[in-house]
C-alpha cells in the first residue's frame, strides 16, 4: 500500500493519528448503518415479492377477461364507451425516510367509490362493468407495489454506494493513515538516534 | 402533496384503467414511450408502464430512481407477464446483497 506523501514531522504524524481515529470511527459506523440497511432490504423485498406476484396474477387475469368483453362489442363502441374517463383517481404523496434514504409513501385519497361506472350501460357488456371495478379494485394494491418497488431500488442504490464506501475506508484510506503513521514514526525515531549518537560523540571529543 | 397516477401502453391494456379513473397514455412502440415518458414524468407521480414498454427503456427508467417521485412501476399487459418484473427484483437484491434470497427454491 502507497503511503501518502507528506514530511516525517511530528505534526503530520499527529494530523494523521486524528485522521486515522476518525477514520475507524467512520468505518464503524458505516458498516453498522451497512448492516441495518441490508436488513431492512430483505424485509422490503420479501414484502415486494408478494406484492408483485399477486398484482401480476390478478391484472393479467382482469386484462384478459376485458379484452374477451370487449370483444363482443365493435371496436368503435368499445371506443366511444371508453371515451369519457371518470374522477380522477387522486393519490396522497409523502416521503418517509428509510436509513436516510427518502422514499415514496403513496396512500390513495378519497375513494369515492359509487360504484358508477363512466359509461352507459347499453353500451357494453356486464363482464367489461365486472374488470372495470376489479381494476379500480386492484388499484390500492399496485400503488403498494409501486411504492414497494421504488423503496427496493432506491435502497439498493443506496446499499450499493455505502458498500463502496465502507470498502474504500477499509481497505484503502486506512490501510495507508496506518502506513504512513508508521513511516513517520520510524523516521522519527531514527532522528532521535541520530541527535543522541551526535551528543555521545560530542561528550566523547569534549572529554578527550 | 396530491399525486396524480398515469398508465402508458397499449390501447387495449390500458383501456379498463380510464374507466377506473387513472389518466391514460397510448404508446405502440418504445421512441413513443419514451417521449410520453418524458412528457407525463413531469405532471404524474405515479405511472404504470406496460412491461412491453418497460423492456427496452430499462436503461432510460434507471434515470428516475435518483428521486422519490415519479414512481414508475411496470406491470403485465393483457398478454400476460413476461416476468420482467421479477428480473427488476433481482436485479435490485443482486446488487444490494450479492446472494438470492428469494428464488433459491
Amino acid at each position: 500500500m502507497a503511503r501518502l506523501n507528506v514530511n516525517p514531522t511530528r505534526m503530520e504524524l499527529k494530523k494523521l493519528q486524528a485522521r486515522l481515529t476518525t477514520a475507524v470511527r467512520g468505518h464503524k459506523l458505516l458498516k453498522d448503518k451497512s448492516d441495518e440497511m441490508v436488513r431492512r432490504f430483505t424485509l422490503i423485498i420479501k414484502e415486494n415479492k408478494r406484492l408483485r406476484d399477486a398484482v401480476e396474477a390478478e391484472l393479467s387475469e382482469t386484462l384478459r377477461q376485458f379484452s374477451v368483453a370487449r370483444s363482443v362489442t365493435p371496436a368503435y363502441r368499445a371506443e366511444t364507451a371508453f371515451a369519457m374517463p371518470s374522477v380522477a383517481v387522486k393519490a396522497d404523496c409523502g416521503v418517509k425516510s428509510v436509513m436516510g434514504v427518502e422514499v415514496p409513501q403513496i396512500e390513495l385519497a378519497g375513494e369515492e367509490d359509487e360504484g358508477g361506472l363512466p359509461y352507459a350501460y347499453p353500451e357494453i357488456t356486464s363482464e367489461a362493468d365486472y374488470s372495470v371495478t376489479r381494476a379500480a379494485a386492484l388499484l390500492p394494491k399496485m400503488i403498494a407495489l409501486a411504492e414497494t418497488e421504488k423503496t427496493v431500488r432506491m435502497l439498493a442504490e443506496e446499499i450499493e454506494r455505502n458498500k463502496r464506501r465502507v470498502n474504500a475506508l477499509e481497505y484503502v484510506m486506512i490501510p495507508q493513515l496506518e502506513e504512513t503513521i508508521k513511516y513517520i514514526k520510524s523516521k522519527l525515531d531514527e532522528n532521535e538516534r541520530a541527535a543522541v549518537i551526535r551528543l555521545m560523540k560530542v561528550k566523547n571529543k569534549a572529554d578527550v | 402533496m396530491t399525486g396524480k397516477i398515469a398508465i402508458i401502453g397499449d390501447g387495449d391494456s390500458i383501456m379498463v384503467f380510464r374507466a377506473a379513473g387513472v389518466a391514460t397514455f397510448p404508446a405502440e412502440n418504445e421512441g413513443k414511450a419514451r417521449e410520453v415518458l418524458r412528457k407525463v414524468a413531469k405532471d404524474y407521480q405515479i405511472i404504470f408502464l406496460t412491461e412491453e414498454l418497460a423492456k427496452p427503456l430499462g436503461e432510460f427508467l434507471k434515470r428516475f430512481d435518483e428521486e422519490p417521485y415519479p414512481v414508475i412501476l411496470s406491470i403485465p399487459s393483457q398478454n400476460g407477464s413476461t416476468g420482467h418484473g421479477t428480473e427488476l427484483l433481482k436485479d435490485a437484491m443482486d446488487r444490494a446483497l450479492g446472494v438470492d434470497i428469494l428464488f433459491n427454491n
